[in-house]
């Protein structure tokens, strides 16, 4: 089986390797030391005062509320979907979930420009929503819906094709023994999907704080009020104050990192129940 | 994407004899619609708005032309260089046992994981003249930030894992007997690379460079810091869009975002005939 000439000489084995890391190490690695090393450039007291600036602050609240108000939205809506599509036969289902993942494809850009088509004041809903003093775009709704657009297919792609393998026999069996539909959900298929779920949201959640361009169209950059961590990130860096924009940064990717650690620990972990992932 | 799509389509056969088929599927088109849909046919509605020549002018300028130029050159580019770099990791990866392979790996998903305004700084810190990387290529006359050059750095950045995740789980699967058929008929082991093992994962690669490329040519946060952002040089087409908007020039700001839509679906749809290949290969 393991004849030598299935595998490389070791000095070639040896180079690949080195290749791959240095590659890896060079493009990933060190932009990430960057960020850190940038940050304390100043030491703590500046990196510290940096983030607790007020309108740093501000901007990590709002960061927090928007994630707060489209993950657990985007979750319903991907749990609801992957219902649906694994657990039952209907005409159009390759095209539905086609759908679902459209907004992959669509530029962040475009995520949010489609919005201010929509409600700017210019767009089609703006002269009422100034009539009535409603204020969408420049605002949390806004930040709020291009959020929802970006993130929207994270958790349904992810529960597809997890409670697709896991077939329906155990919400059968639930059924058959006389439980209710809700009581088969809670009890049966949750529990099943869990961390799939939480694989799903963890994604769904780092996108949602550190999404930028999307954002960055409908939220009018008005700093302690529309601007989230990534667009006050933006607006530090172009005043030049870049000890600022990185202490800010550092956040974002302490965020990244715990992120990357969570997903790490869930594909070793529970690999047989993310296995349909791929 | 298609494996989604895949397992979606033949998941539960028969009538199911489960409950909330209409509540659930109710939620997701109601949702589907109101988030996505609706709002994405405004761009097309608002791009036809001001007529055929009016769109053509906005969506055909020659500073338009020039961004979808510098956006999807730059995109192909980047994504050719993680073809290249990203079958070597996902090779090394797959094939090799070797301390840190698991770090490595999880490193690899950095790109999805990091906010793009941060790669954005993160990268123009380091390849800037004063910059630790920088600092050795501008002297040597290859100056990267605020140029195109920075553009393809930051793709490259973004596009990796795309190419790596695709190509993974192909060359875990992929049989080793063809590869000892090969080596039992006398071909050496490079032979055996260029003709058994390449062909083999030629799908999974087009399909990561499909991908690579479509995130890559409507990406902004991650390329406006290195860019430079000079019209006709360095401007990328997603921040046209923004320049447009910023001088309430609705119609012209849908006119480009429409051409870019047009071209993404035609690369989802490329894709998806590229996934329905790799599966008739049984790979």
């Amino acid at each position: 089986m393991s004849a030598a000439g299935l595998r490389e000489p070791l000095a070639a084995r040896a180079a690949l390797i080195v290749i791959a890391v240095a590659y890896v190490a060079l493009m990933l690695l060190l932009p990430l030391g960057a960020v850190l090393f940038e940050a304390l450039r100043g030491g703590w007291n500046a990196w510290w005062s940096a983030v607790t600036d007020t309108d740093a602050r501000e901007s990590i609240k709002l960061t927090l509320i928007v994630a707060a108000i489209s993950v657990p939205l985007n979750t319903i809506f991907g749990i609801a979907a992957a219902w649906a599509i694994a657990k039952f036969d209907f005409r159009g289902k390759a095209a539905l979930i086609a759908l679902i993942e459209l907004p992959f494809s669509v530029s962040p850009v475009v995520s949010g420009l489609v919005f201010v088509l929509l409600f700017g004041a210019q767009g089609w809903f703006g002269p009422w929503l100034q009539e009535h003093d409603i204020r969408i775009i420049f605002a949390l709704p806004g930040l709020v819906l291009a959020t929802l657009f970006v993130t929207f297919p994270f958790v349904a792609r992810q529960l597809v094709p997890l409670m697709a393998s896991q077939g329906r026999a155990d919400e059968e069996a639930a059924l058959t023994l006389g439980a209710s539909g809700w009581q088969t959900f809670w009890r049966v298929t949750l529990p099943n999907i869990r961390f799939g779920l939480l694989y799903g949201v963890l994604l769904c959640n780092a996108r949602a704080m550190g999404e930028f361009g999307a954002v960055s169209v409908v939220s009018g950059h008005i700093r302690g009020e529309t601007n989230t961590m990534p667009l006050q990130v933006e607006a530090l860096y172009n005043d030049y104050d870049f000890v600022a924009a990185f202490a800010v940064a550092s956040l974002l990717t302490l965020l990244a990192i715990v992120t990357l650690v969570l997903k790490t620990l869930l594909e070793w972990r529970h690999r047989g129940e993310l296995a349909a992932r791929h | 994407m298609a494996d989604v799509a895949m397992l979606g389509a033949r998941g539960a056969r028969g009538r199911s004899p489960l409950p909330g088929l209409g509540l659930s599927l109710g939620i997701t088109i109601l949702w589907l619609s109101l988030i996505v849909l609706i709002p994405l046919a405004a761009v097309f509605v608002k791009s036809g708005s001001q007529g055929w020549h009016g769109f053509w002018d906005a969506a055909a300028s020659p500073r338009a032309l020039a961004a979808y130029k510098i956006s999807f050159g730059a995109a192909a580019i980047a994504a050719s260089i993680n073809c290249v770099f990203g079958l070597l990791v996902a090779w090394v990866l797959v094939r090799y046992r070797f301390p840190g392979r698991r770090l490595l790996s999880a490193f690899i998903d950095l790109p999805f994981a990091l906010p793009t305004a941060v790669a954005g700084i993160a990268l123009t810190a380091l390849y800037a003249d004063t910059g630790i990387i920088g600092r050795f290529l501008e002297p040597a006359g290859v100056p990267i930030a605020y140029r195109p050059a920075g553009i393809i750095v930051a793709l490259t950045f973004i596009g990796l894992p795309f190419v790596v995740r695709t190509v993974e789980p192909v060359l875990v699967n992929a049989s080793s007997e063809i590869e000892e058929a090969a080596l039992t008929l006398g071909a050496t082991r490079l032979q055996t690379f260029g003709r058994v093992i390449l062909p083999g994962i030629a799908p999974a690669l087009a399909t990561g460079f499909a991908l690579a490329f479509a995130r890559g040519a409507g990406e902004y946060g991650s390329v406006i810091f290195i860019a430079g952002n000079v019209p006709f040089k360095s401007e990328i087409a997603p921040l046209l869009i923004i320049t447009q908007l910023e001088e309430y020039n609705y119609a012209g700001a849908a006119a480009i975002a429409c051409v870019m839509l047009l071209i993404s679906f035609a690369v989802l749809f490329l894709l998806n005939l590229l996934q329905h290949w790799q599966q008739k290969r049984g790979t």
